[in-house]
């Protein structure tokens, strides 16, 4: 069973205490956007093989969504970080680089959202 | 539609060639496909050799003569969703586009053991999905109705009346009250392995490369269409590529390039210890997240529902057994005392409609048929069809037109949720 430690409250949970939340650091965007990039942020997943970043929520602890590093292929679990954290913190990255010393980055990086034209409207 | 091509290089199977062979002491039985080095280049390459390749491999040789074609897979033949799932078929989808789709492959399994000369042990016993909430009710009797426009054959079904077809089922509750089905009678089963293994054979008489023990490691592409794949048997030119791999699609379009809608995720199965019949129905219980049905062997065979969160490893949450398992035990009371003597699980791919992808991609002469998510067995015959058309044509098909890659940028999703949300 994934076994996870919620950064917020600090417990080491199961799997059945958390609720699974999706890729994590997907930027959102705005009303004006083009449907590409709506596409992007709506429906395309790096899903990768390896080392992927996503979004948990301490559904029966504490409530809070954070952040967790997990490899997809062997279901090892690099570490877990504050959700309010817009890209992986550099102590993430080490640990996962100590493990992983291959790894890079997904080499597509998602499409960049085109600037809304009406922000914020 | 030619004459069998599985003729030429296995001989034809039949009740003669058993008598025969009975004569001779089985000696003149001859593999039922040959394992080729791969050439340096081919028409076609599809990667993965699963059902759904193998059946997209047949159609392009039967329906439009092109027989230039390799199917490679980086494990062993029909070793990956094909040989891990259910076996359940069926084509009662609420949307027109997966009613065409699905009733084709459907129609196509009814004849599948003649056309393959190669017995898949199609098994149409009938398929009751069980509506056990209200909401079930309403989706299950507007499936009914849509199921009826598309022509095809499926039924409301009373309490009373699935009690009389399958006594063991405990219809009263108390927390999973059986309200009545969706019945299919055309429904049912056929043996997966024996439909990979039976494709194989076809095309490899036809005189396709099935090459297996060879994955892909790069996608080479120049002036935006695809040149050739490099392999772990070297590199292999090609005009044309088509990725059907199921839970690796994502993996394989990085690799060329591009992302895919797509999410893959850990599902599982079980299988009991023999017993006599007592099921000659498949059941699926969409509410309890579990589906059953008795093989030939009177082993009871349990699917569950998927993990929530993106997995490679073909091993899934113990939980989800236990969820599965105990809301099962409730509705077949008998279960409770049976063994459990296998589990295991397999990628799934999972797109947002729950509706599979069958399309042209953003580099050119490369296909995709993927993201047939937890019921790709059932759209074997019909998926390979419909992608033969796609890959010979380069444009898709009527059964392929609405399952487009474009239908997630344009908002014109197939949402099959109800019809495909979990069970199969």
């Amino acid at each position: 069973m994934l076994t996870l430690t919620c950064p917020c409250c600090g417990i080491t949970a199961d799997e059945t205490e958390l609720h699974p939340g999706g890729e994590a650091h997907l930027k959102r965007v705005g009303p004006g956007s083009s449907a590409e990039a709506f596409e992007t942020y709506l429906f395309a997943r790096s899903n990768p093989k390896g080392v992927h970043f996503e979004r948990w929520r301490h559904a029966y602890g504490c409530g809070k969504w954070f952040l967790a590093a997990r490899c997809t292929a062997t279901l090892e679990v690099f570490g877990t970080y504050l959700a309010q954290n817009a890209a992986p913190p550099p102590e993430i990255l080490a640990a996962i680089r100590a493990r992983r010393p291959d790894w890079t980055p997904t080499a597509i990086a998602p499409r960049d959202p085109e600037p809304a034209e009406r922000p914020n409207e | 539609m030619p004459s069998n091509p599985a003729t030429k290089s296995t001989g034809r199977y039949s009740v003669f060639a058993l008598a025969r062979e009975a004569m001779r002491m089985h000696s003149g039985w001859k593999r039922a496909w040959a394992s080729p080095e791969p050439r340096e280049k081919y028409q076609v390459v599809i990667v993965g050799a699963g059902g759904h390749g193998l059946a997209t491999a047949y159609y392009l040789g039967r329906n439009f003569g092109i027989t230039d074609v390799a199917i490679i897979e980086k494990g062993w033949l029909g070793g990956g969703n094909t040989g891990r799932n259910t076996t359940i078929i069926r084509s009662n989808y609420l949307q027109d586009p997966s009613a065409a789709i699905y009733d084709k492959a459907l129609k196509l399994y009814e004849n599948l053991s003649q056309d393959l000369n190669y017995n898949v042990m199609f098994s149409p016993r009938g398929l009751l999905m069980l509506a056990q909430t209200e909401h079930e009710v309403r989706g299950y009797k507007r499936t009914v109705h849509a199921n009826r426009l598309q022509n095809v054959a499926t039924e409301w079904v009373s309490p009373e009346r699935i009690k009389k077809m399958l006594p063991i089922i405990n219809i009263d509750g108390p927390r999973y009250p059986v309200l009545g089905g969706l019945y299919q009678e055309r429904g049912g089963t056929a043996r997966h392995d024996a439909v990979a293994w039976g494709y194989a054979r076809a095309c490899s008489a036809m005189g396709m490369h099935i090459i297996q023990n060879c994955e892909v490691t790069g996608i080479e592409t120049s002036g935006g269409a695809v040149r050739a794949v490099n392999t772990g048997k070297g590199r292999i030119e090609c005009d044309k590529l088509a990725l059907v791999v199921a839970g690796h699609s994502s993996v394989l379009a990085e690799k060329a390039g591009f992302r895919l809608p797509i999410e893959s995720l850990a599902l599982q199965a079980l299988v009991s210890e023999p017993v006599k019949p007592c099921c000659d129905l498949v059941i699926m219980a969409n509410t309890v997240h579990g589906y059953m049905s008795q093989s030939d062997k009177g082993e009871m065979v349990i699917g569950g529902g998927t993990d929530g969160f993106n997995n490679y490893t073909q091993r899934g949450s113990w939980h989800h057994v236990e969820e599965t398992v105990r809301a099962l035990v409730e509705t077949f009371p008998m279960l409770s005392r049976l063994k459990m003597l296998r589990q295991w699980g397999g990628i799934v791919d999972m797109t947002g409609d729950r509706s599979p992808i069958l399309s042209t991609t953003p580099v050119g002469n490369i296909f995709v048929n993927c993201g047939w998510g937890t019921g790709g067995f059932k759209a074997i015959p019909g998926s390979g069809w419909a992608m033969a058309e796609l890959v010979a044509q380069g444009a898709p098909g009527p059964l392929a037109a609405e399952f487009g890659l474009d239908r997630f940028r344009e908002g014109r999703f197939i949402d099959e949720s109800v019809a495909a949300g979990v069970a199969h």
